[in-house]
């Protein structure tokens, strides 16, 4: 049985061995670059296109969530050049010393980016980083199932609804919503605060209120009506709301996080001038409204954004609603009140995990 | 001659050391690592805040382990004693399930236990809670199924019962039918022959079956991570929330997976040596 048991372990090593190796191919003067990015986050046409006009072929693999990604990169074995987390790990990685220096010669598609989204408190003189998306952490809820309207973080630990919530399943965006709620900062590196923001979600737990923590098995129970609140981003509520219309999005009247992925690229990474191509070429303002109607999550390429409307009429045949654009563009006001995430330092880090830790077993 | 034969064996022992030897080498090694390197004692040390995970994961595998046993011999039992063309058609039954993948299969059991599930609308649709209202005054909309231990505890009997019916369908399968007439010659009853020869010369099976069903349970995280919505962490969600999912720490999390490696090893062990003890007995 010990045979059985390490077989187990041993397949697990494989199927990783297999999930990372594979990007292997293409030894022989071809040129390649290894993309790692979420799953479901790019328009497959747009990779054809790249490959068809430079000859150089992508390997687009995916991880599951900015940990995940950590995880892999730091365990050894991947040959990821351009990955693209989240502000906050972005602000990690940099920390840690695993991002290379962008050489910005090879990107002038960077100058389409918006001001806005240039020198974020992530990569403050903007060194190895070019934003990819953008959007907002919100509350999705059916109006018909908790009868009315929501507009506060409050409803996900609320014993009104108990029963009915899907809490995400990861701590930063679990963490911080329950630090907004309290009134604190998502950022925050008090521990007081940090404690008390995770008794409120531990209390929650106890009283009923959550069915479970859940990632993307929302997309089918707020869809199937399973679950009537969940928090999560708002390029996934526009993926849900095709499928379910009553769903409503809301960005909470005690602000959110706003955040941004970007493109960088790892310090080994072996096509470091592929990589850079590989970005020039996402940062068109053509492959940024490909992708916007592929994945709905907002652009920083400015003219992207401003030409967006137009170009889902034209690829549609409908006029874009300006409701739907404004949860996924969310406008200046609505982000005056949303904050991104910074990189915690380590000790606040390790205090997360433990939390976190402790709420799945009690 | 021999020399040839150990050749056979090259491939298997090389696959062995690459990919069973070296990982729980690596495993053990990780465990006595600190995250800033250097040989620790400290990640066992933590362990001990982790005993009502490792209490949870043994109960919940060893409750699944039980069912399936209870399901899984009179199964193995009534199909091993029919012809030979019912027990194809049974075995095929019996395998069917693992055809389609594991993630799938746990995943269609999260929509048919659901609140607004499959079984849920059935029982709505033929009136179940109307009726259970009307009798006891309660209000009633759906049976709470999804999410809870029973549903973590169903998705491992659904996914292990074969592991647990195919070892024990062969090993009486293959019983010598003299053995069963010469204990009916003997003056056996029908119960003397299952009680005193069928069971003790299955075992062997028995043994092997709980094995195959216990060991993936206790380590399973896709099962409680789709059934359990996550609310009681098991073993397997804790090692693999170190090792890939939000708290990354290999070095606690191969000292969880070892500690949980020797307490299943022992736990065998232990079984195995009772079952040899039952199997000389018969010899006896």
């Amino acid at each position: 049985m010990k045979k059985t048991f390490a077989m187990l372990l041993a397949l697990t090593m494989v199927l990783t061995l297999c999930l990372t190796g594979c990007g292997d191919s293409g030894g022989g003067g071809e040129r390649t670059v290894n993309v790692c990015g979420w799953g479901e986050n790019i328009d497959p046409e747009l990779i054809d296109r790249f490959e068809q006009e430079t000859g150089i072929q992508v390997n687009y693999q995916t991880a599951e969530s900015n940990e995940t990604m950590y995880a892999l990169i730091k365990q050894g074995g991947t040959d990821y050049d351009v990955i693209v987390p989240s502000d906050y790990m972005i602000g990690q990685m940099i920390a840690e010393g695993m991002l290379a220096e962008l050489n910005y010669d090879n990107i002038p598609n960077f100058s389409l980016i918006g001001e806005a989204y240039k020198n974020l408190s992530y990569d403050p003189e903007n060194k190895y980083t070019v934003p990819y998306t953008w959007g907002t952490l919100g509350i999705i809820y059916n109006p018909d199932m908790v009868g009315g309207d929501i507009d506060s973080w409050g409803a996900l630990f609320d014993q009104a609804y108990a029963g009915q919530v899907g809490m995400i399943g990861n701590p930063r965006d679990a963490i911080g919503a329950a630090l907004l709620y309290l009134g604190y900062s998502v950022n925050t590196t008090d521990e007081a605060e940090i404690r008390q923001a995770c008794q409120l979600i531990a209390d929650a737990k106890a009283a009923g209120v959550y069915q479970g923590f859940f990632m993307d098995q929302l997309y089918d129970k707020m869809e199937a009506g399973e679950t009537a609140v969940c928090t999560y981003y708002a390029g996934d509520f526009l993926s849900m709301y095709a499928n379910n219309p009553a769903l409503r999005f809301v960005v909470p009247k005690e602000g959110s996080n706003w955040f941004v992925d970007a493109m960088c690229v790892l310090k080994d990474a072996e096509h470091k001038e592929e990589a850079e191509a590989w970005i020039n070429f996402i940062c068109e303002t053509e492959s940024c409204l490909a992708n916007m109607d592929y994945i709905w999550y907002a652009s920083p390429n400015a003219e992207a954004l401003e030409q967006y409307p137009a170009y889902y009429q034209e690829q549609n045949g409908e006029a874009l609603d300006q409701e739907l654009y404004a949860i996924m563009a969310a406008p200046a006001e609505v982000l005056e009140r949303c904050e991104p995430y910074l990189n915690l330092p380590a000790d606040t880090l390790a205090l997360y995990t433990d939390l976190w830790v402790d709420l799945g077993i009690s | 001659m021999k020399n040839k034969r150990a050749l056979f064996a090259v491939p298997y022992v090389g696959w062995m050391a690459l990919f069973v030897v070296a990982p729980i080498v690596m495993v053990v090694l990780y465990a006595f690592t600190a995250a800033s390197g250097g040989f620790t004692l400290e990640n066992f040390a933590r362990i001990g805040g982790y005993a009502v995970v490792f209490t949870r994961s043994f109960q919940l595998a060893l409750i699944a382990t039980v069912i399936c046993l209870l399901i899984g011999y009179p199964v193995a039992y009534m199909i091993s004693r029919e012809g030979p063309r019912f027990q194809r058609v049974a075995m095929m039954l019996v395998m069917l399930p693992m055809w389609m993948n594991f993630l799938l299969r746990t995943y269609s059991w999260m929509s048919i236990l659901e609140n607004t599930g499959l079984l849920n609308r059935f029982f709505s649709a033929i009136g179940l809670f109307s009726l259970i209202n009307r009798l006891f005054g309660v209000q009633l909309e759906y049976f709470p199924m999804i999410n809870t231990q029973g549903a973590v505890v169903l998705g491992m009997v659904y996914n292990y019962l074969p592991f647990m019916i195919l070892p024990i369908y062969s090993v009486i399968e293959k019983l010598d039918s003299s053995l069963l007439e010469a204990a009916r010659d003997l003056g056996a009853n029908s119960l003397g022959v299952f009680r005193k020869v069928i069971l003790p010369l299955s075992l062997p099976g028995v043994l092997s079956g709980v094995t195959m069903v216990f060991v993936p349970s206790v380590s399973t995280f896709a099962i409680s991570k789709l059934l359990g919505g996550s609310n009681e962490l098991l073993l397997g969600d804790l090692i693999e929330q170190y090792f890939v999912g939000t708290s990354y720490n290999p070095y606690l999390g191969s000292a969880v997976a070892l500690v949980m490696m020797v307490i299943v090893v022992v736990c065998m062990a232990v079984m195995n040596r009772f079952g040899e003890g039952e199997e000389q007995a018969v010899m006896l």
